[in-house]
């Protein structure tokens, strides 16, 4: 399974990122392989509908689980129909927020956790 | 000619002078209200001969059985309004301009337009003044198609006054847009002078002329003389602070009914833009 976290940075000590859309960093971590990727994100500074984008991304990459701090009403939609599970608050290292998951300590959203942000 | 009234900053006196201004000319003029998310010209004229159609933007509709996943609608549209998942593609009408390329770029004919409200155009008539305004619906986020909207109803054959959207955002631009000159009016405090510069900014890449009128012009204590000096803006003319306009304005009562020296002001500022633009144009 793979599971996105977004991060400020591009190392698994990174600190994640507490938003969604506009995050610096997509860090994909392969639970089978126990592999971290990242991946710069370009849709950050964006005027709008920047949730879409990165939701869309996501959702591309067969992501099935989202660690991060804070989605809006558009990336909500977007993670929710492309099949992803939302986890919000997650905070700490990458490596952190994983283990913290893993262990059932984060709780799935069913809604948007704060209204869209524009650049 | 077209002479568009924008700030920068919110509650400087844009209406006041706008309809003062039309009210000012002795010939047939279009007052055109692009504030669209909250018009208030209308407040300030008797106006008679009312009526409104309603304003309309096409949003794509995708038939998801017909839909390849080809992302060609995703990838084009520069307002992100499409997602492309796996099995569809998700539209967000909060983000769509409706210009229909999506439509036109899908090569299997799988979106189709369905019109979705965004407000209303109301024309009415104010003796000299033909007023018209666009009033977007109550949390509708997308002003410009409406504007546009509004804007196309000018006629090229009476001098147009523009009431302008604040801020300098895309409302703000695609009202200005166009026009043969843009008054900014402002106030002598650090949000006016701020607002200010920004706009000017926005005016100056547009490539509009402007000129300033500092209302309220004896309150606050920022330098916007000094800074148009500077920038070799002309300021146009200068509203002293007066209770009696306030009170007027309150009541929906126009600038140079409350304080009729104004009339002539005003008109003789309409003169100075008009040498100033016919001189451009020569």
């Amino acid at each position: 399974m793979t599971i996105c976290i977004t991060s400020q940075g591009k190392e698994r000590t990174s600190r994640v990122d507490p938003r969604f859309g506009r995050c610096s960093y997509f860090c994909f971590y392969d639970t089978d392989a126990d592999e971290y990727t990242f991946e710069k994100n370009e849709f950050a500074g964006g005027v709008g509908g920047v949730g879409v984008r990165s939701g869309e991304l996501l959702g591309q990459k067969g992501a099935k689980v989202v660690l991060t701090g804070q989605v809006g009403p558009n990336a909500y939609r977007t993670l929710e129909a492309a099949g992803l599970e939302i986890y919000p608050n997650a905070d700490g290292t990458i490596e952190e927020a994983v283990a913290a998951f893993l262990s059932g300590q984060y709780s799935k959203t069913s809604g948007p956790t704060g209204p869209a942000r524009h650049a | 000619m077209t002479i568009a009234v924008a700030s920068g900053k919110g509650g400087t006196g844009k209406t006041t002078v706008a309809v003062g201004l039309a009210l000012a000319l002795e010939e047939e003029v279009q007052l055109l209200d692009c504030d669209v998310e909250e018009p208030n010209s209308h407040l300030f004229l008797p106006i008679d001969e009312v009526r409104s159609t309603e304003h309309t933007i096409p949003m794509p509709r995708v038939q998801n059985d017909l839909c390849t996943g080809c992302g060609k609608c995703s990838q084009f549209c520069e307002f992100n309004a499409l997602a492309l998942l796996k099995d569809r593609v998700l539209v967000f009408d909060n983000l769509c301009h409706g210009c229909g390329g999506c439509t036109i770029i899908c090569p299997e004919n799988a979106i189709h337009e369905e019109d979705r409200a965004t407000g209303k155009i109301v024309f009415g008539r104010s003796g000299h003044i033909e007023h018209i305004y666009g009033d977007l619906n109550t949390g509708e986020p997308m002003a410009p198609p409406l504007i546009r909207e509004v804007k196309r109803h000018i006629t090229g054959e009476k001098p147009v006054i523009l009431d302008s959207p604040p801020g300098t955002t895309c409302p703000m631009v695609t009202a200005v847009k166009d026009s043969d000159f843009c008054l900014l009016v402002t106030e002598n405090t650090p949000f006016g002078l701020h607002d200010l510069e920004m706009a000017i900014e926005v005016l100056s890449d547009m490539k509009i002329p402007m000129g300033v009128v500092i209302n309220r012009s004896d309150i606050g204590k920022s330098d916007v003389r000094e800074f148009c000096r500077q920038k070799q803006i002309p300021v146009l003319l200068e509203i002293p602070y007066s209770r009696r306009i306030a009170e007027k304005y309150a009541v929906g009562t126009s600038i140079v009914e409350a304080e009729p020296q104004y009339r002539e002001l005003f008109a003789d500022m309409y003169r100075k833009i008009k040498q100033r633009a016919d001189g451009r144009k020569a």
